[in-house]
């Protein structure tokens, strides 16, 4: 009995190792990601983290396409287009999420067109926000879409 | 085997790519419904896009973006033939790549 017990705690004792090793060899595996910009719970420290200011200037020729109301706050298809010059990313902030850092696209060749489509999750009625730098420069612009299910919690 | 689903169209002179990936892109707040328990985060962190060979776009994303991700760019130029290459990595380390052809 006090031996099985004893098996029983060896066995935990190397589950656990296996996990804080799992652990400490994480970050090696995807340096490139922005923790404190993904993880960030208000949008300043978000943008910030991720494209080192907070201010952007409101654009028209950003267009957002997300349904105006999503009944399922799961899914809810966005895809971000801009005629804008220079485009080198487009991001996608969701105003209400817990953490409103969705996704950050990349455009490293300059053969790509500045536009993504994708599908996010929403917790609650609020703005899609799309950040686009485009030479030096940050742009935005934002479509409420209204959340009858949110898709977040739960 | 993978589980990475990838069409690349051409049409004009520029190419649309749709992918969709299957992954669970649990955000760590969600609680289980019957045990009550948080499910651990567990979400795809990196794609990368590659055509032929070249990265064209990287991209970085949170829990935040729904569960079976949904992909679709666009670049000018490429030919009927070339490969579209797509990986991903999650915040547990694990990783999938696919390939696929533009088609006409």
């Amino acid at each position: 009995m006090i031996d099985a017990k004893r098996r029983t705690l060896v066995k935990g004792s190397l589950a656990a190792g296996a996990v804080v090793g799992a652990g400490l060899m994480a970050p090696r595996a995807f340096a490139d990601w922005n923790a404190a910009a993904f993880q960030a719970t208000d949008i300043p420290t978000a943008m910030t983290g991720l494209l080192g200011s907070d201010s952007a200037e409101v654009s028209d020729r950003i267009k957002i396409k997300a349904p105006d109301i999503a009944e399922n706050g799961a899914v809810v298809p966005v895809t971000v287009e801009t005629d804008l010059e220079g485009v080198t990313s487009i991001s996608i902030i969701a105003a209400k999420n817990h953490s409103p850092l969705i996704a950050s696209f990349e455009f490293v060749d300059p053969s790509m067109v500045p536009f993504v489509s994708t599908r996010i999750k929403m917790a609650e009625t609020a703005d899609v926000i799309a950040v686009v730098k485009a030479g030096d420069t940050l742009y935005k612009n934002a479509k409420n879409v209204k959340v009858t299910i949110g898709g977040c919690g739960g | 085997m993978s589980d990475i689903k990838i069409r690349a169209k051409l049409e004009g002179d520029e190419t649309t790519v749709k992918c969709l990936m299957s992954h669970p892109m649990d955000n760590g707040m969600r609680k289980d419904s019957k045990t009550k328990e948080v499910i651990p985060a567990h979400f795809i962190q990196e794609v990368v896009c590659k055509v032929k060979g070249t990265v064209v776009m990287k991209t970085a994303w949170s829990g935040g973006v729904s569960k079976n991700p949904y992909l679709s760019f666009k670049f000018k130029g490429g030919a009927v033939g070339d490969p579209i290459e797509i990986a991903w990595t999650d915040n547990m380390g694990e990783s999938q790549s696919a390939t696929a052809e533009i088609r006409d």
